[in-house]
């Protein structure tokens, strides 16, 4: 049984919210043109922004199978599309010497044929599945090199794979394919351009909020809207690595861990290490400049 | 929205238009996907509009101001935007017809056949030129660049193939062939016996190597100033010999000037870049814009284990102030830190000016020349073994 996709934006903002994931317009209607459109979705951002998130909700909501694939550099075709089973190959040859085969055309069929194949995340992705076709996350691919990205131009166009051995395998339905990018590099255009591209932004202080309450329940209420003024007052800072969303949850939960109920100057310091991860701007924000964003902020609550 | 649903997609192909002439590359099939997703999303919100149009027709974060702007002005009437862009920028709305001067001296030296003679760069006056790098005052200004002869970009090519820049190949994950390698490759082996006998010969495979991107950080400045043209010169060749190379020129302020060096044509591209830098010949903030690099663009370009070659003679206006942390930061964020400094006159020199001995502690290479007259000097420089130090801190 395939769950229906979202018909209009607002249902596809209404998918998302049911999987606690919590999105403004802009994203909602990208996932939705993507969806209806049958394009990939490009997202790029900051870390911790959330991108990698919106591929996992989006398979459970939808009920799909979710296929990752964690680029790297020098990721090659045997690691991300398929690699024949070399042992069982052997084996194979063996035997078939072993019973007296002697037409080697005949055992080069036989041996690189569907038994011997091994599936990776691409051609994985391709396959057909009962819940419908699966989310393929393409993760990071930033991580990769340029060949990679020459490679995925095709199987994002076309949905298709060719293995010279067997032929070209075409999905019957394409693949939700979610890319994102942390920008460590720019990835060509050509690429860019199969794709629906969204910048995926910090959250505003209301939009932030509503996530640390549905993410963080556990946190007093005073706590985490203090955490999420702080956090917004940081962003605005010449910091080297501003906090992304995933490090506010973290802080908050660290808080509550040590029993928190709101932001003083010592737990601040305490818990700092949460939030920020470059020794720079945790010597920048420690002390003084903690105390006055935390003035600052108790000025403008009042 | 007011507009009927029969004139959108050519509304939408119009905006397009306004879009490519702003500078934002669209293809066509760009806009058919941007009329295809309009009307998967309907125009009932405006806010739907806008990101529909935004997710189709741009790929980059850096377009999305332009779009911002043009998407207010266009969609609430379509001519007005016109009409702004051909008031405001002229240039854009009327190319660039009239045949500019800056091949000309290529081709009449082409037209002569005459070898023209290379005329030898002036001697550089180093006493009032550091006097210039201290003043406080930012000066702001442009540079003209004297054309490029043919023979000299010739020489440019033929300098740059003798570049051996140490530890310049690392190690890749990728493999290729290779009779002796340390890795068996499986895949190679047995479809060798298949065709061979009884024997199962062993195909081997290698690590490939490949050039680390290389990011360039050059100093603008007045005390520079005299080999500005050769450093442009070089890293125009350089940007356009390699894989992933970054460029930036500093002065007072930092500029990304990679995409200006691209062009083709030196002239061209040494024009472009005379344009958008803004503070030639000025003093030096060192530390100062190695943060804006740090902060603003190492991320991005350092990311996969860039070399860094920084050109500058560290004298700085702001008494190095901020530039020990700076130097520190991008010496651990990049793979190897080489420092080409051009000033140094005499053998003796010892680093005394402040700026060079806060930077030399984080350098992994130093390298100085007396003068760089030619690209010649500037490759050997940079090709010779390692040259210490005695006294360095």
């Amino acid at each position: 049984m395939t769950i229906k996709l979202p018909a209009s934006i607002d249902e596809t903002a209404a998918l998302l919210s049911s999987g606690a994931y919590v999105a403004d317009r802009s994203l909602a209607t990208v996932l939705f043109l993507a969806l209806s459109m049958g394009r990939p979705l490009f997202l790029e951002g900051e870390a911790g922004v959330g991108k990698t998130e919106i591929a996992k909700v989006l398979a459970s909501a939808l009920g799909r199978k979710l296929i990752r694939l964690q680029c790297y550099e020098g990721l090659d075709t045997a690691a991300a599309v398929y690699e024949w089973n070399y042992q069982a190959q052997m084996i194979e040859i063996r035997l078939a010497e072993a019973q007296g085969v002697e037409d080697r055309s005949i055992l080069a069929k036989d041996v690189f044929g569907d038994r011997f194949l091994i599936r990776r995340p691409l051609l994985q992705a391709l396959e057909p599945d009962v819940n419908g076709p699966p989310v393929l996350l393409i993760d990071e691919l930033d991580r990769t090199d340029e060949p990679f990205e020459a490679y995925l131009l095709e199987v994002l166009s076309d949905y298709q794979i060719t293995i010279p051995e067997i032929g070209t395998i075409k999905a019957a339905e394409p693949p939700i394919v979610i890319v994102t990018s942390n920008r460590t590099r720019e990835i060509h255009d050509a690429l860019k351009r199969r794709c629906l591209y969204h910048w995926v932004d910090y959250p505003d202080a209301e939009r932030e909020l509503e996530i640390v309450k549905l993410k963080a329940p556990e946190a007093a209420e005073d706590l985490s809207r203090q955490v999420v003024a702080f956090v917004q007052a940081l962003r605005e800072r010449d910091l080297y690595k501003q906090p992304g969303i995933a490090e506010t949850l973290d802080w908050a939960n660290a808080l509550t861990q040590l029993n928190a109920v709101s932001l003083n100057e010592s737990n601040i310091n305490d818990t700092l290490g949460t939030l920020l991860k470059y020794q720079d701007d945790i010597a920048q924000v420690r002390g003084s400049n903690a105390a006055q964003i935390l003035e600052e902020l108790k000025t403008a609550a009042e | 929205m007011s507009k009927e649903p029969g004139h959108i997609a050519e509304n939408i192909v119009h905006f397009a238009r306004v879009l490519r002439r702003a500078g934002v590359p669209i293809g066509p099939r760009q806009v058919l996907d941007a009329v295809d997703a309009v009307r998967q999303a309907g125009i009932g919100k405006e806010s739907d509009l806008y990101w529909a149009l935004h997710a189709t027709l741009i790929h980059r974060r850096d377009m999305a101001e332009i779009f911002d702007q043009a998407f207010h002005v266009f969609w609430r009437d379509p001519r007005m935007l016109e009409r702004m862009m051909a008031l405001m920028l002229p240039e854009l709305t009327t190319p660039p017809a009239e045949p500019d001067d800056q091949t000309s001296r290529r081709l009449a030296e082409a037209l002569m056949n005459t070898d023209s003679v290379p005329q030898s760069p002036p001697e550089p006056d180093i006493e009032i030129d550091a006097r210039e790098t201290m003043s406080a005052a930012e000066v702001l200004r442009t540079k003209d660049f004297e054309q490029m002869s043919a023979s000299e970009i010739a020489e440019a090519r033929l300098a740059l193939t003798k570049l051996r820049l140490k530890h310049d190949q690392v190690l890749t994950r990728r493999t290729r062939p290779a009779a002796h390698g340390p890795q068996v490759d499986m895949r190679a082996t047995l479809r060798a016996s298949l065709r061979a006998g009884d024997i199962i010969p062993l195909k081997r495979r290698e690590r490939r190597h490949r050039p680390p991107p290389l990011v360039v950080l050059c100093d603008i400045s007045g005390s520079m100033s005299v080999y500005a043209r050769t450093f442009l010169h070089f890293l125009h060749a350089l940007t356009n010999d390699r894989d992933r190379v970054h460029t930036f020129l500093f002065g007072t302020r930092l500029t990304h000037v990679t995409r200006q060096l691209r062009h083709n044509d030196v002239d061209e591209a040494l024009r472009d870049v005379s344009n958008s830098v803004e503070d030639w010949d000025g003093g030096t903030r060192i530390g100062e814009t190695l943060r804006r690099f740090n902060v603003d663009w190492a991320r991005q370009v350092l990311g996969q284990g860039a070399t860094v070659l920084l050109v500058t003679d560290g004298l700085d206006r702001d008494g190095a102030s901020g530039l020990e942390t700076e130097m520190a930061r991008l010496h651990r964020a990049s793979r190897r830190l080489i420092w080409l400094n051009p000033l140094l006159r005499y053998d003796g020199f010892e680093p005394k000016a402040l700026g060079i001995k806060t930077m030399l502690p984080h350098v992994d290479e130093f390298r100085a020349v007396h003068n760089v007259a030619s690209l010649h000097e500037l490759v050997a420089a940079l090709s010779t073994p390692e040259m210490k130090w005695p006294n360095a801190a």
